[in-house]
């Protein structure tokens, strides 16, 4: 069965990205534009892991991902992080808010895969 | 989708971010301090960086970086952004911008520019809080010891001693690996199991569970952790490949890594050490590890089978209840929450215009067939193609709707313009903007963009004064340009106010002598004299300046304000300043006509060009020269055009008195009367281009198909104006013969 991805990236660009490089490597990708809307799509769909971005309006990265610890039925799933290198103190947030991993942008298609695969079964 | 098309969706998002950075800016430099206008102005760069990265456009990426470390700044409230700093972002937004343009198009940027703003941006980001840079330009290397955090735990503090990063061990060495997950390990969805896994391909491994702390069933805490493994690994691998493995687990577990010096021999633990075969591990555990978290670790001993089966038969239970509750609706929810606008290819929107365009005559035919056999007008039929009508009419509104667009992004343009030129001359210009959503066809807008930033470089540069020469004047040194639309009467108006010293009538007269514009003792009102700066070849600047004489008059404004079917007009009062009101179609596609007969062909003329209609009489016809006329009109003379003759037609000048004039506007805002043979009536008729189909045809502006599925033609007035006086006028004596 192919993995479920869930992505959640307000930049057109990036998701566009992700879309087709997860596409391309045999997963199912579902794509949120921000952290809200992250969560809505997340009532159902049940991925098996979720990339996010931080910086995006309405509800930022920090944010959706403390909200998707918070859900019992959804809080195990692996949640990478996008991420630049320049931002270590980023990082650290977000890992507190729960974040299994990250990537470091711009994302190296192998890296992003190497990296999912590594927090999935 | 490959990689160019996402290259060309990410130069669309960057004119989207640049103007959301623009309009952020220029809102927080109106005083707006709302921490999410500082957050949308710091995304848009964020997001440019990111995209940029993405396609290795390096200078884009580092100006970007820059910029954004000093939006941080001000997001963190390290940097009040007052003026003085909104100036330097705003510069830094046109040179990101630049930097877009050239990353798509090719070319260069000025770079002493960007590299002088990147001065002022770190030292704005320096000045404010001097570290903050640094620390932020470092790339952040390996995410070794990490000062602790308030998650309530105590880093695990290791060092590198005695290894090098890049030195690979001896082949084959043996490490001693400790692993003991914390809770927090598994509450951030990472996964034991996994990491031994990963583990494992490092090299040849057997793992050994201590089970030690599991305590019996009714103390369990399903959510704790109880399970510590040892680890040994022979592999050609160093220990910091060995770290890596647990990249993103290692503040949330106890992890221990040494070289064996010896033979690994099984120690006092009451441990059973068996072979990690992980094709098994991924067969037992199949697609229920996540949820399992720790009965997933149990699995991966054999000591555990009995547990194992009760642990992953709970968690298949959790699975399905997690799985139950979630029914159709996800797929549709993930789409629904998309937002409320699409983004359509252009040329499908183009072609359901020409479609509903193809409707509206098939329509037409349709109903002047039926009234051709049914001309009482009242069977079913035809109420029912009135329906049709009318909904066709909605129908191509609403398609002409869609290619309508607000007219923001061209206004945002100009702030930008205004900015550079007004820095270049050393005035202080503020641009207010007004009816920025009046919504217009893109074709319009996109047209608009080049005359109107023609304007405002003559704005800045002609009509606002120095602050000097405004102070001294009495009025704020800082001048105002007003850019505004709005629709009127099924057109935009688009007006630019400037508040500076108006026409010099003096001086644009005395040029238009000069240049035998005008004969030295024409007699022209004040609305004649501001007209001549439409007349082409017209500069009024003493010296060509750097900014506005490049070549491009307002004469070639005008004409490409008139290829829109659009007029341009302007009014001054001397001391106060100047307005130029442009009126332009709402859509190119149809066009409201007046169908007329010449010679025996119908043609439509531009509703808009048509001041009104008359029939003359034999007496207010006089003649002038050989074969000029002339019409008398309200004791005004307005120089007759035959346009049977002019379009040759015919090869004799019709008898006015047997014909329609019909008074036009025409270039300079003189009038002229076009006769024609006989009106038929108004409609409203679709665009077909002449030049797209056949070839361009001097005095036609293009085609339509009639009700009746003939071809009309649709008259260029201001060709048609311009050929009948080039034929006999001379040109001074066309200008003093306008108004």
């Amino acid at each position: 069965m192919k993995k479920k991805v869930l992505t959640v990236d307000d930049s057109r660009t990036i998701r566009n990205m992700l879309l087709v490089t997860l596409n391309n490597a045999g997963f199912e990708t579902i794509q949120a534009e921000d952290g809200i809307e992250g969560l809505e799509v997340l009532e159902g769909c049940n991925p098996d892991v979720i990339v996010t971005d931080i910086n995006m309006p309405r509800l930022d990265g920090f944010g959706f991902i403390e909200g998707v610890r918070r859900n019992d039925k959804y809080r195990a799933i692996p949640i990478l992080v996008l991420t630049t290198e320049s931002d270590a103190e980023k990082k650290n947030r977000a890992r507190q808010a729960g974040a299994t991993g990250w990537i470091v942008k711009p994302f190296d298609p192998a890296k992003l895969i190497d990296a999912i695969e590594r927090v999935t079964a | 989708m490959d990689m160019n098309e996402i290259k060309e969706i990410f130069f669309q998002e960057c004119e989207e971010q640049l103007a959301e950075l623009e309009s952020g800016l220029l809102k927080l430099n109106d005083g707006d301090r709302d921490p999410e206008t500082v957050n949308a102005v710091f995304r848009a760069v964020h997001s440019i960086k990111g995209g940029a990265g993405a396609f290795g456009l390096d200078d884009l990426v580092g100006f970007a970086h820059v910029f954004e470390t000093t939006l941080d700044c001000v997001r963190s409230n390290k940097l009040e952004p007052n003026q003085d700093v909104l100036k330097v972002m705003l510069k830094s937004a046109d040179v990101l911008a630049d930097l877009v343009t050239a990353s798509r198009d090719g070319g260069g940027v000025d770079e002493a520019r960007s590299r002088g703003l990147v001065k002022e941006l770190e030292a704005l980001a320096h000045g404010e809080m001097p570290s903050a840079h640094a620390e932020v330009a470092k790339p952040a290397k390996a995410e070794a010891p990490k000062p602790s955090d308030d998650s309530g735990f105590q880093p695990i503090p290791f060092t590198f001693d005695g290894f090098d990063d890049d030195v690979p061990a001896a082949k084959g060495s043996v490490y001693e690996i400790g692993f003991k997950p914390r809770h927090d390990l598994y509450a951030k969805g990472n996964e034991a199991a996994l990491l031994l896994r990963d583990l494992s391909k490092l090299g040849e491994m057997s793992v050994g569970c201590d089970m030690e702390q599991l305590p019996t069933l009714d103390k369990l805490d399903p959510e704790a952790s109880y399970f510590s493994w040892k680890i040994s690994l022979t592999t050609e691998k160093t220990e910091a490949d060995i770290r890596s493995v647990f990249e993103f687990a290692e503040w949330d577990c106890d992890l221990d890594v040494k070289l064996a010096a010896a033979k690994p021999s099984d120690e006092e633990l009451p441990m059973v050490p068996v072979p990690f075969d992980l094709s098994s591990l991924d067969d037992e555990l199949g697609s229920d590890t996540k949820a399992a978290d720790e009965a997933a670790a149990v699995v991966a001993t054999e000591a555990a089978a009995n547990v194992s089966k009760m642990a992953a038969a709970a968690a298949r239970v959790e699975k399905k209840e997690a799985a139950a509750p979630a029914p159709a609706p996800a797929q549709a929810a993930a789409t629904a929450a998309a937002g409320q606008t699409i983004r359509v290819d252009l040329d499908r929107v183009d072609r359901l215009i020409n479609l509903v365009g193809e409707l509206v005559i098939n329509q037409a035919m349709l109903s002047q067939s039926v009234i051709e056999n049914d001309a009482s007008g009242t069977s079913a039929v035809n109420m029912g193609l009135e329906e049709l009508q009318q909904l066709t009419r909605e129908i191509q509104d609403s398609v002409m709707a869609i290619r309508a667009q607000p007219v923001k992004p061209v206004f945002q343009r100009m702030s930008r313009i205004v900015r550079e030129v007004a820095d270049m001359v050393g005035k202080q210009i503020r641009l207010v903007t007004e009816g920025e959503n009046t919504e217009v066809d893109k074709t319009v807008i996109d047209k608009i963009a080049e005359p109107l930033t023609h304007m405002i470089r003559n704005a800045v540069d002609h009509g606002i004064e120095s602050p000097e020469k405004r102070e001294a004047a009495g009025k704020d040194p800082e001048g105002t340009i007003k850019l505004s639309a709005k629709h009127r009467s099924g057109r935009i108006l688009i007006e630019l106010i400037d508040d500076g010293g108006g026409i010099n009538r003096e001086r644009v007269k005395q040029k238009a002598i000069d240049n035998d514009l005008i004969s030295p003792d024409a007699n022209l009102s004040d609305e004649e004299i501001d007209n001549l700066i439409f007349a082409p070849g017209f500069s009024t600047a003493d010296t060509i300046s750097d900014i506005s004489g490049r070549g491009v008059g307002m004469d070639v404004v005008k004409r490409s304000i008139q290829a829109l079917g659009g007029r341009i007009s302007i009014s001054s009062r001397p001391g106060l300043g100047s307005t130029f009101t442009m009126s332009l179609p709402l859509t190119l596609a149809v066009l409201d006509g007046m169908v007329v007969t010449v010679a025996g062909q119908t043609l439509v003329v531009p509703l808009t060009a048509i001041v009104e209609t008359l029939q003359p009489e034999a007496s207010a016809i006089h003649s002038f020269g050989a074969t000029q006329r002339l019409i008398s009109i309200r004791n005004s003379f307005c120089p007759l055009v035959d346009v049977g003759r002019i379009l040759n037609f015919r090869a004799t000048q019709a008898n006015p008195v047997e014909g329609v004039a019909l008074l036009v506007e025409s270039e300079g805002g003189g009038q002229r009367a076009l006769m024609v043979d006989a009106i038929q009536g108004q409609r409203q008729v679709v665009i077909k281009s002449l030049e797209a189909n056949y070839t361009h045809v001097p005095g036609i502006a293009a085609a339509t198909i009639l009700g009746d599925g003939r071809v009309a033609l649709i008259l260029d007035v201001d060709a048609v104006v311009a050929a009948s006086r080039g034929q006999s006028l001379s040109p001074e004596m066309s200008l003093a013969a306008t108004g």
